[in-house]
């Protein structure tokens, strides 16, 4: 395994779950609550609740959590050293943005142990966006010696509603973070795990390897297509009985507090989740034509909208 | 006299907003200053920018504005004083203008008596005018895109602001920008400097300051010092040059506040890949440079421009950093550039049918089959001619031309679409004709690049981008006022440039005819090529408005001929002969219309006994129009000029003596038809009419 330039003089780079637990009590020791992974197939952290849902509305949250993330498409059956179906987000939402958002952002690098004197840095534009959960935002993605390491948003926009106020967005990659740190050329020599006592270590490779290759067998040869639609499809109908239920409920003005407060718009966002995650799947399996993509990130875009408009109303009501 | 500092600390500016940003500050700031009177004579704005800030440095203001004195004018004498004594208005009017009743004066002027008053504006002060007006110069700045960044929404800016520094000398101008007090406290390099903050002591200083706090804010400079660290550090390989690139030492100057280069390697067994891969991955991912050898080849060298100074640990530690990088990027397109060749191009073509071109319209396969029908069009015209060309080439490079939209490659690399199917088609042997043309069919993407170097190539391109426009135009997708999704502009540009600048035998009307327009369509296309054939002419070419209205009134079918037209127009049209024949070629025109609008008719001069004058113009018309018309049909267009400038002095004695609208209708009738005939005759190079005369 290549070793860093001065290794013999410098500490041993942290481990992938060292590097989470630095990122994780560097952002709890500046208030953020430290979330759990969702438990809901997602291709990024920004559609988990905690953020979709949570920077709607006036109300302050700092939030980090590390979110495994799936791209179906972008699986290569554990033989590209860069490309993984499925990677890990830290994200972070700072809501609102304090003024000082991009310094504590360095601070939480040498936080991870990269002495910023020894690297080049930069901020280079980048502007974010998800059609399918109507988001966008301005931003960068913040570059180390020529490496993306961060993408940072400042959102503007969630559910297609505008945010106010507005909140940074920090996503970390954590696997080409941690090659980066390690100084490793491919992702399943980064060193996962290391024992204290006997010095042995666990890498990446023997955590996620089998799943990487079987992945990409089910995603690209063996989901069975027809099934995809009927599951994108079941679920796209219960989500846009709710949500027109919902709509109802929220906007009844015998109901009252107590029973706008308990419709289920939390379970509504779940269900177009679902639909987003079949729908790249269904893509991977090269079952979307370039026509009919737009058509459904639009059907799907539909759905988030329609949570986010009932979540901002049942907030506004309770 | 003081001097101004305005500096504005923002998170970091996306790298190509600075430049049209600083240069718009300074000008508000210049234009503020002036409008209020608070420049000295010499006085001087300098700007400055880096990716953390904008800032205008003004030398020579005034400390306050020069006092002033108004005179104003009220109701009339008699209004405002009865029997000496002031009345209400007198009082009203005293009141509005802030003097007292006794201080108003009799005003005398053409219409008679009127009260008035001299009052007097004391200067303001410059702290105190720039703390009302500069805010809402900074706020009213254009950036391409903007964001909100405070609750309730109160600006939009380009990044939050985080700091304003505003002196006048060593004082601080009390102005506040986004909810930022100004100060006299600015920022260093992020790394470099921490966050520290860099007093200013005066405005002057400013630079100097910043330096030590390792920012240069001067563009100029940071340009030279990463030119001079792109030579050095290429000096250290033997006979290496690095590849200029003006776009991209723009992107990087903005990009850094402290900038400094470091070189750095890859194995040479990437050079396997085409240059135009290596270079893109480089230049476009990377911001790097590339380097080349003696021999104009690229080296397995790149250059990185850093924002930050290091030692020689920290410098290998960056170098090697951007290599691993790099060579990821590199290992990926040799995966893709393999992995594509799995499946060649003509066996791709079927799967075209999956990719849309446009939804009402059908997929790639469809805009294929369609190309091909136009390229076969347009071959016949131009055999027709006998210019030679590789028509079965021709036809291949159109069938196969849009197949690598399937390859991975083009997937990573979007911006090399067409360049990557012509690389693919030398690869698998489809002969240098068809690789060339197909390499080149997205050329010219701009009115600056260069057009296709083959005829297939300028065949297929032209092919392609009429049968975008005609079925655009079709589905009512024409560009209307700014937007333009489709980029129908640019492709019917290409078109434009295409004929101008190759020898195809083509003209406006048989690329039209070719791309299949019929009926009110065929007018909307033609028309549509005709402002982008006065856009090429105007705009491309620099030829002066009025030429161009001129020589396209005349003809605009032929694109290269419109050329050689406007080109011996320009020639001739400072001439004293010419400007008085145009001259007398509009007054024609207006006495045509005159004449129509009244109902007088053309006639011929055969019973009429014309004035000597007119005579003369008649014999004079009668020998030169068949001269002029055969010097035209040789393209002699600057001998044809000259010709009818000749026609000077009797077209003179001709208005000058001649009442063309002679009370005598059939006199009247001949000199009509006389005029008539001279401009038909003389207006086929260009209608002189349109040219502005001094």
């Amino acid at each position: 395994m290549p070793i860093s330039l001065k290794s013999q003089e410098k500490p041993t780079p942290l481990t992938f779950q060292e590097l989470l637990f630095r990122l994780q009590s560097f952002w709890a020791e500046r208030g953020c609550v430290l979330q759990q992974p969702y438990d809901v197939e997602v291709g990024a952290g920004t559609m988990a609740p905690e953020t979709f849902l949570r920077v709607q509305g006036p109300k302050p949250y700092k939030v980090g959590y590390a979110q495994p993330s799936r791209r179906p498409a972008d699986g290569r059956y554990g033989e590209n050293p860069n490309r993984l179906f499925r990677h890990t987000q830290f994200q972070l939402i700072l809501k609102p943005p304090p003024v000082n958002v991009q310094e504590l952002y360095l601070k939480s690098l040498e936080a991870i142990g990269i002495d910023l004197t020894q690297h080049d840095l930069k901020f280079e534009e980048d502007n974010w966006e998800g059609p399918t959960v109507g988001a966008w935002g301005v931003g960068w993605q913040v570059m180390m010696d020529g490496m993306e390491i961060t993408q940072f948003t400042y959102f503007q926009q969630c559910g297609g509603l505008d945010l106010d106020p507005i909140c940074a967005e920090l996503t970390y990659g954590l696997e080409r973070l941690c090659a980066f740190l390690q100084d490793v050329d491919s992702v399943y020599d980064v060193v996962w795990a290391r024992d204290p006592e006997t010095g042995a270590v666990v890498t990446y490779g023997d955590v996620r390897h089998t799943e990487e290759l079987q992945y990409s067998v089910y995603n690209f040869e063996e989901a069975d297509v027809d099934r995809l639609w009927a599951h994108f499809n079941s679920y796209e109908a219960e989500a846009q009985a709710l949500l027109a239920k919902a709509n109802a409920v929220l906007a009844d003005e015998k109901a009252t507090a107590a029973e706008k407060r308990r419709f289920p718009v939390i379970s509504t966002y779940e269900l177009a989740l679902k639909c987003s995650n079949l729908f790249n799947l269904l893509d991977a399996r090269g079952a979307i034509s370039v026509t009919e993509r737009v058509g459904m990130i639009g059907r799907i875009r539909n759905l988030s909208v329609g949570v986010a408009k009932m979540y901002v109303a049942q907030q506004a009501a309770v | 006299m003081t001097d101004f500092l305005l500096e504005i600390g923002l998170d970091e500016i996306p790298a190509r907003m600075i430049a049209g940003a600083e240069a718009e500050l300074g000008r508000r700031v210049n234009d503020l200053l002036t409008r209020e009177r608070l420049l000295a004579d010499g006085g001087k704005v300098i700007t400055y920018s880096t990716p953390r800030r904008l800032a205008v440095l003004a030398e020579g203001v005034l400390a306050k504005q020069a006092d002033a004195e108004e005179q104003l004018t009220g109701p009339s004498w008699k209004v405002a004083f009865k029997d000496g004594a002031p009345t209400a208005a007198a009082e009203a009017f005293a009141k509005k203008a802030g003097v007292a009743v006794a201080a108003l004066e009799k005003v005398t002027n053409a219409k008679g008596e009127y009260v008035g008053a001299t009052v007097k504006r004391p200067g303001r002060a410059a702290a105190e005018l720039l703390a009302a007006e500069l805010p809402k110069e900074v706020l009213g700045l254009y950036w391409a895109k903007n964001m909100y960044w405070r609750a309730g929404k109160p600006e939009r800016f380009v990044r939050p602001v985080r700091w304003v520094v505003a002196l006048l000398d060593e004082a601080v101008v009390p102005l506040e920008i986004a909810g930022i007090a100004a100060g006299n406290s600015s920022r260093g390099h992020r790394v470099l400097h921490g966050e520290r903050s860099v007093v200013l002591n005066s405005p002057k200083s400013y630079a100097e300051a910043l330096r030590k706090a390792f920012v240069v804010v001067d563009v100029a400079e940071r340009r030279q010092t990463i030119r001079k660290a792109l030579d050095k550090a290429t000096r250290t390989v033997a006979g290496a040059r690095w590849r200029e690139d003006e776009g991209l030492v723009e992107t990087v100057v903005h990009l850094t506040e402290w900038p400094s280069v470091v070189l750095g390697n890859f194995e040479p067994e990437y050079l396997a890949l085409p240059e135009e891969v290596l270079v893109t991955v480089m230049r476009d991912h990377q911001k790097y440079f590339a380097v080349e050898g003696a021999d104009g080849k690229l080296a397995p060298h790149f250059l990185a421009v850093l924002n930050t100074q290091v030692d020689a640990e920290g410098e290998a530690i960056i170098r090697h950093g951007n290599g691993r990088v790099l060579r990821a990027r590199f290992k990926d397109a040799r995966f893709f550039w393999d992995f594509d060749q799995k499946t060649t191009l003509v066996d791709r073509v079927e799967s075209l049918k999956n990719v849309t071109f446009q939804k009402e319209l059908g997929s790639y396969l469809w805009k294929t089959e369609a190309n091909v029908a136009v390229a076969l069009a347009l071959a016949t015209n131009v055999k027709a001619a006998g210019t030679l060309f590789d028509e079965a080439a021709l036809v291949k490079a159109t069938e196969l031309a849009k197949t690598d939209l399937t390859t991975e490659l083009v997937k990573e690399f979007t911006e090399l679409q067409g360049i990557i199917g012509g690389l693919y088609a030398k690869a698998q042997g489809l002969g240098e004709t068809v690789a060339q043309a197909i390499y080149d069919q997205y050329t010219p993407a701009s009115t600056e690049d260069a057009i296709p170097s083959t005829v297939e190539g300028q065949l297929l391109g032209l092919a392609d981008r009429i049968q975008t426009i005609t079925a655009m135009f079709g589905v009512g997708a024409a560009p209307t006022g700014s937007k333009d999704p489709f980029a129908l502009r640019r492709a019917a540009n290409a078109i434009v440039k295409i004929l101008a600048e190759s020898g195809l035998p083509l003209t406006l009307s048989n690329v039209v005819t070719a791309g299949g327009a019929e009926g009110a369509k065929r007018e909307q296309v033609v028309a549509f090529l005709g402002e982008r054939l006065h856009f090429y002419l105007k705009d491309v070419r620099g030829f002066a408005y009025d030429v161009v209205s001129a020589v396209l009134a005349a003809g605009a079918d032929d694109v290269r001929d419109a050329i050689a037209r406007a080109e011996a127009l320009t020639a001739v049209r400072g001439s004293e002969d010419f400007a008085a024949i145009s001259a007398a070629f509009k007054r024609i025109k207006n006495i045509l219309r005159q004449a129509e609008e009244k109902g007088f008719a053309l006639g011929s001069s055969k019973d009429v006994t014309l004035m000597p004058e007119a005579q003369r113009l008649a014999d004079a018309a009668a020998a030169l129009v068949p001269e002029v018309a055969f010097l035209r049909g040789e393209r002699a267009y600057g001998e044809a000029l000259a010709q009818i400038a000749t026609l000077r002095p009797v077209v003179d004695a001709f208005f000058d003596k001649v009442m063309v609208l002679d009370p005598d209708e059939k006199v009247r009738g001949a000199h009509l038809g006389l005029i008539d005939g001279v401009l038909r005759g003389f207006s086929g190079i260009a209608d002189f009419s349109e040219i502005v005369t001094a």
